[in-house]
């Protein structure tokens, strides 16, 4: 039974590092703001999120201490995580940075242009 | 459907009362007893029965687990290989969807899933604008989105 748990443990928190670690090689490698964006919205947030499963099952069936402070770190994790990469993206595309020339196609130009025109936004 | 979950727990209670028996077993089995009545009288309320929405939300809860694990492989793959060779693109998206919490749902899990991050969701909400980090084929992408969240969401706030 400590074997299984302790497996369990292990795997949870060993993917959650592989998966923080490849989030921090992406905002070293990839080109520009929103592909970054990508890899510090999506694989930090799951990377978070299983280790912090690990931690809980460690103290759950190991040290036999039920936490649900964890479970709603996990929640609120969950719920924050997109909003922020969608936010920073957004006002990053507002404010005037240039995506990577490598983008094939770009349908939120007019958009933004419209908008700053009706808004009375300077560049 | 907040009503129907509501009369539910009222008739658990009303049978905790009738057999002086108030611990937590006596209220699972109200609960059971309460939910075969309605379930009886479900033609007197508009809407559907509640059972079916709440099992739509555990379907939904699933295919978001499944899509997330998979974005991160996604994104683990395009991070890792030798040459940058994707085609990031920015598209826009026509929903169907009407409420906001539907919206904010569906962008939410737009933004955890394989290659997407919703960049700017227009005025009148109708369509969202979409950065996706390999669009080799952006409608197939659009196709895969309407199919699975969409569907799923739409299932669940159908009255």
């Amino acid at each position: 039974m400590t074997v299984l748990a302790n497996t369990l443990v292990v795997l949870f928190i060993s993917v959650g590092v592989i998966f923080i670690a490849v989030a921090a090689v992406g905002l070293f490698r990839l080109p520009d703001l929103y592909t970054r964006a990508h890899a510090a919205s999506k694989s930090a947030t799951l990377g978070v999120m299983s280790v912090l499963i690990g931690v809980f099952f460690h103290f759950w069936l190991i040290e036999n201490h039920f936490n649900p402070r964890i479970l709603l770190g996990i929640l609120f994790i969950f719920m924050t995580g997109p909003v922020g990469g969608h936010i920073m993206s957004r006002s990053s595309y507002i404010a005037g940075v240039k995506p990577w020339s490598g983008t094939i196609r770009d349908d939120l130009k007019p958009e933004i242009e419209r908008m700053k025109k009706e808004q009375n936004i300077q560049d | 459907m907040a009503f129907q979950i509501l009369l539910n727990f009222s008739l658990a209670l009303l049978w905790m009362f009738l057999g002086n028996n108030f611990t937590a077993s006596g209220f699972i089995i109200g609960y059971l007893l309460g939910l075969a009545a309605v379930l009886l009288m479900r033609r007197f309320f508009n809407g559907r029965l509640y059972t079916g929405r709440v099992w739509a939300f555990i379907k939904l809860t699933f295919l978001f687990f499944k899509e997330l694990v998979l974005a991160n492989v996604a994104v683990l793959r395009v991070v890792l290989k030798p040459t940058l060779d994707m085609q990031p693109a920015f598209f826009k998206y026509d929903t169907t969807l009407t409420e906001e919490w539907e919206i904010t749902l569906l962008s939410s899990l737009i933004t955890l899933t394989p290659g997407t991050v919703v960049v700017h969701v227009s005025d009148d909400a109708k369509s969202l604008y979409i950065h996706a980090i390999d669009a080799k084929d952006v409608d197939e992408t659009i196709d895969s989105i309407r199919n699975s969240f969409e569907k799923a969401i739409l299932e669940v706030s159908r009255t």
